[in-house]
């Protein structure tokens, strides 16, 4: 694995400008906060260079980094296709409130309108009269957001108990492993049913239970770059500085260990879209909200006559899930180490 | 004696780069035929295209015949190519450690060829393949038909490998550097089981290696290559008691255990400047930009191989014209 | 011999790895049966239709209910070491009973998907690695791709639409015939009818994951030396790919397909609410809808145990597979 900064650390590199002045008697920034009492000040000096070299270098070599990496992201076709798909998915979500102002679960027409029939209705309406084009626009809304979120309430967690794990190691590691092992025994989806049954539909537990089936996924991965990186020279030298653990976690291995999390992460972006549709298709999501799942479980009664109902739905669902597997593909593409080292 | 295998204007190309650009050269029945070379000089290439398994990208030039046993086997269609393969020629690999299939069993590996090529039932052939694998001293051989790669030292699985190639009486077996992930105590043992297969069973032994230690002990002739060129070529007592070429010579100095009056002491390892990958894209002798004699001509043609007598062929004209060509008065 | 002794040492070990796993899902489940709203002398009350608060506490007193949290805990684990998961007043038989019943027809439905997903996954994969960058691999990578990202349980519905409503090939829904009295190989054919769209429809996303594993692995174990070793031994390509690289490259595979068995579980629940099969998934929809969650979480323990149990099989098929994996004492 090719990272940056792993060699900047331990000789002497060339330094960045703004670090060739440790003898300034101004505290540099990233010293230690403590001050250091005057006969050693030489010596804290030199850890503040150090700090300073390894910080700024850091930070003077990661943009380059990123750069290089969303330029090979951007040049690739899937990965734009993806992004493409999900700007329209985005751009819809945005436009349902102004497209459609009146509540999407509103009776609006006869129903059973087949699309093309009627241009004020271009996907026609279902069995209660609904607009079908609206519960499309506004059902983005919701699978966007419970998808995202879901995510967030996933890598937090997950990353957190895989940073703990990773970090720490000795029993503390053993016993999160076998929560993590606990947790991926158990059928995420059968768990998410219980949990939503428990907890009473509504968006809010809906996306809370579904970021917590999905972090023992972000816990293993992160545990296992936290051990990784955990062993890096860099990591030595910040705990020789004197640095908490919660500084060295949060600001000198978690940005390290973030690339496969990333990728990751669009990927579960995905399947919490999957997960919430198939929950309101059981009906056992929000009632109270349209979603693609609700659509496809409602028209599912009209499947022999009505097919389209179920159809469109479901098609939206699939572009929007795949420009999430497209984009995850493309960032790994682009974030892999392994490809990126054989360029 | 007849030529097992007669190789002339070999020229192996990929799309951007001809690492062989013109190779010509025999082996004899019998006879253990030494290519010498630091990596990237095409010898492993050479080896590969032998047997027709160069990578996909890599073409060989439409003038390339290789003539084994007489018959030209370089645009032999695939599946008769197989049919040669691992019957009339085999190979051995320098890495005895990923050579072997880690989920088969050492019997299994051997029988394989035994079933494949000489048509042996399943039982007849792990019988076989016991006394293949006593033949190279895999001591217990019964015992250890069952077992695994992994349960095998480098040495051993180096052994397994030459079983492996010599099942079905190969008439050439090429070896590519063979013993060098070995120790070198374990070297010696398996280049003396190669050389005394060699004899019984009468196959000619292409040597891939670029240790001259191995040469001078093992080979009946020796062809030095440089950047897919043979630059020079002799039997070991001549090549290394009057070497002609600038990169023999350097070669040679690089090399001081071969030369039994020196002592670590008597002076810094010497190395030839440069590096090979230099020779790319050159029109005239590849070793020019790092030859210390080297003229101008040099470096507008390849200078032709010729013959110096007694076998020895040598493709540099500034040390072959003077009188005394000695490794000494080029001073690497 | 020796195999044999390395594998049950294998099978040994993992099911010893196993045990606290069990203990620490058979405690969530607990918890999370005592956080589900109503407790069973709710269920009996709504169930008979009216109750006083001395009855109810009458009941609570019968079932243990008035008890700690820790007498309770130790109360359920009793009755789970007497295999006893509750019992459920709406089927009006013990729940252990009511998921065993429901068992067997998961686990045919898995089984069959995990297979065609395994087959026709792996097989795809070998086509791409061997074709890898021309027009077939792109082609079939898409096509991946988009079996990645479908919802089962509307691929379930698309394809009823098709073969079903229009074609009038297969059914809808069920487990087989009703009424027919057909035997052997006509009775097997009727349930097979009844087997292939949920199947289908369930093992589409595992085909798309196996595939593009399966070439991958293959592209890395093609570029190892034995590859090259097995070429100039001068066996042909089939050979080469079959006996040499896939074995190999099944390792991987294997490794995933353990990870995913909770996911096709998961995944079962919905694709046998869209055709109706009387599975665990079809009991839990059911227990859910009329909340009812002693089964519910009856199912969840089961199905978690389940996961266990067949990772503890991936572990000796790995095992198998691999030679150089050895039992640590």
């Amino acid at each position: 694995m090719s990272r940056p900064h792993l060699t900047l650390v331990s000789d002497g590199l060339t330094l960045p400008p703004e670090a060739d002045a440790p003898a300034s008697p101004a505290p540099a920034p990233a010293a230690p906060a403590k001050p250091a009492p005057a006969p050693l000040s030489a010596w804290s000096n030199v850890h503040a260079a150090d700090t300073i070299r390894a910080t700024s270098a850091q930070a003077q070599l990661a943009p380059p980094d990123s750069r290089r990496a969303l330029k090979a992201f951007l040049k690739n076709p899937t990965a734009v296709t993806g992004l493409v798909f999900l700007a329209l998915v985005v751009a819809a979500a945005l436009a349902a409130p102004v497209l459609y102002p009146d509540d999407p679960l509103a009776m609006v027409a006869r129903p059973l309108i087949w699309p093309g029939q009627d241009p004020d209705f271009p996907l026609g309406t279902d069995s209660l009269g609904r607009d079908v084009a609206a519960g499309l626009f506004h059902g983005a809304r919701v699978s966007l957001m419970v998808g995202l979120a879901a995510t967030a309430i996933g890598l937090a967690a997950g990353t957190l108990v895989g940073a703990l794990a990773g970090y720490f190691g000795g029993r503390l590691d053993a016993a999160l492993v076998r929560l993590i092992e606990i947790f991926q025994s158990i059928p995420s989806f059968i768990l998410l049913i219980v949990l939503v049954a428990i907890a009473q539909p509504t968006i809010a537990t809906i996306t809370v239970a579904i970021g917590l089936v999905t972090w023992p996924t972000i816990a293993r991965l992160a545990r296992a770059e936290f051990r990784a990186i955990r062993a890096k020279e860099f990591v030595a030298a910040a705990k020789s500085l004197g640095y908490g653990h919660t500084r060295i976690i949060l600001r000198e291995i978690l940005p390290n260990a973030l690339p496969p999390l990333i990728v990751t992460a669009s990927v579960m972006v995905a399947s919490a879209i999957l997960n919430e549709s198939a929950l309101s298709f059981m009906g056992m999501g929000d009632p109270n909200v349209v979603s693609w799942g609700s659509m496809i479980g409602a028209g599912r009664e009209l499947l022999r006559t009505a097919w389209f109902l179920t159809a469109l739905p479901g098609l939206v669902i699939v572009f929007t899930v795949l420009a999430l597997n497209l984009i995850g593909d493309g960032l790994n593409d682009a974030l892999n180490p392994r490809i990126s080292a054989e360029r | 004696m007849a030529a097992v295998l007669d190789v002339r204007h070999l020229s192996i190309a990929f799309p951007r780069a001809t690492p062989v650009p013109d190779l010509s050269f025999t082996i004899e029945e019998g006879e253990t035929l030494a290519l010498v070379g630091e990596s990237g000089s095409g010898k492993s290439l050479t080896a590969l295209a032998l047997m027709r398994l160069l990578p996909r990208n890599a073409r060989l030039g439409e003038a390339s015949r290789i003539l084994f046993s007489g018959r030209n086997i370089a645009q032999l269609p695939e599946p008769e190519m197989r049919r040669l393969r691992g019957r009339d020629m085999a190979m051995i690999f320098q890495e005895p450690m990923t050579s072997l299939n880690p989920v088969m069993t050492v019997g299994r590996q051997v029988a394989e060829v035994l079933e494949l090529h000489e048509g042996l039932s399943r039982r007849a052939a792990r019988k076989r393949a016991t006394e293949l694998l006593d033949l190279v001293r895999i001591p217990e051989a019964h015992r250890r038909l069952d077992a695994y790669p992994h349960q095998f030292s480098g040495g051993q699985r180096q052994r397994v490998m030459i079983a492996v190639a010599i099942a079905a009486h190969p008439r050439l077996l090429i070896a590519d550097e063979p013993t060098t992930a070995l120790d070198v105590t374990i070297q010696a043992q398996i280049l003396e089981l190669l050389d005394q297969l060699r004899r019984d069973l009468s196959m000619a032994l292409l040597l891939i290696t670029h240790d001259l230690g191995v040469v001078a002990q093992w080979a009946d002739r020796v062809i030095a290559l440089y950047a897919g060129h043979k630059v020079e070529e002799a039997r070991p007592q001549l090549l290394f008691g009057t070497p002609a070429h600038p990169y023999t010579q350097g070669l040679l100095a690089a090399s001081p255990r071969l030369r039994a009056d020196y002592h670590y002491s008597d002076g810094p390892l010497i190395e030839i400047p440069g590096s090979i990958v230099s020779a790319v894209g050159e029109k005239g002798c590849p070793f020019a930009p790092r030859c210390p004699v080297a003229r101008a001509t040099c470096r507008t043609a390849m200078p032709p191989l010729l013959p110096q007598g007694d076998g020895h062929f040598v493709a540099c004209p500034v040390t072959t014209l003077r009188e005394a060509p000695h490794g000494h008065s080029v001073g690497l | 011999m020796h195999q044999f002794l390395r594998l049950s040492r294998v099978l040994v070990r993992a099911l010893i790895h196993a045990v606290p796993t069990v203990i620490g899902i058979v405690i969530l489940d607990f918890f999370l049966l005592r956080l589900a709203p109503g407790d069973a002398a709710d269920v009996m009350a709504g169930e008979s239709g009216a109750a006083t608060e001395e009855t109810m506490a009458a009941l609570r007193s019968r079932f243990g209910l008035d008890l700690p949290a820790l007498d309770q805990l130790l109360a359920y684990l009793s009755n789970l070491a007497h295999f006893s998961l509750g019992y459920s007043p709406r089927y009006n038989m013990p729940v252990s009973d009511l998921i065993l019943q429901r068992l067997p027809s998961s686990l045919g439905l898995m089984g069959i998907s995990l297979v065609l997903a395994l087959v026709i996954g792996i097989a795809l994969g070998v086509v791409m690695a061997t074709q890898a960058g021309r027009w077939p691999d792109r082609l079939l990578s898409v096509l991946a791709l988009l079996f990645y990202s479908v919802p089962s349980f509307w691929i379930g519905l698309m394809l009823i639409v098709l073969f079903s409503v229009k074609l009038g090939w297969l059914p809808s829904g069920g487990a087989g015939s009703i009424g027919t009295d057909a035997t052997g190989l006509a009775a097997l054919l009727d349930q097979a009818r009844y087997m292939l769209l949920p199947a289908l429809s369930l093992s589409l996303f595992y085909v798309a994951i196996y595939a593009r594993l399966a070439r991958a692995a293959m592209l890395e174990v093609r570029s190892q030396d034995f590859i090259r070793t097995a070429r100039a031994k001068g066996l042909s390509p089939a050979a080469v790919t079959l006996r040499h690289a896939l074995r190999n490259a099944l390792l991987p595979v294997t490794t995933i397909a353990g990870v995913h068995l909770g996911g096709l579980m998961g995944g079962a629940v919905v694709v046998e609410t869209v055709y109706s099969w009387p599975g665990l998934g079809r009991l839990a929809y059911e227990a859910v809808m009329s909340r009812d969650f002693t089964v519910l979480l009856g199912v969840l323990l089961l199905s978690s145990v389940l996961v266990i149990l067949a990772n503890v099989v991936v572990d000796l098929l790995q095992a198998w597979l691999d030679p150089r994996i050895e039992a640590a004492s």
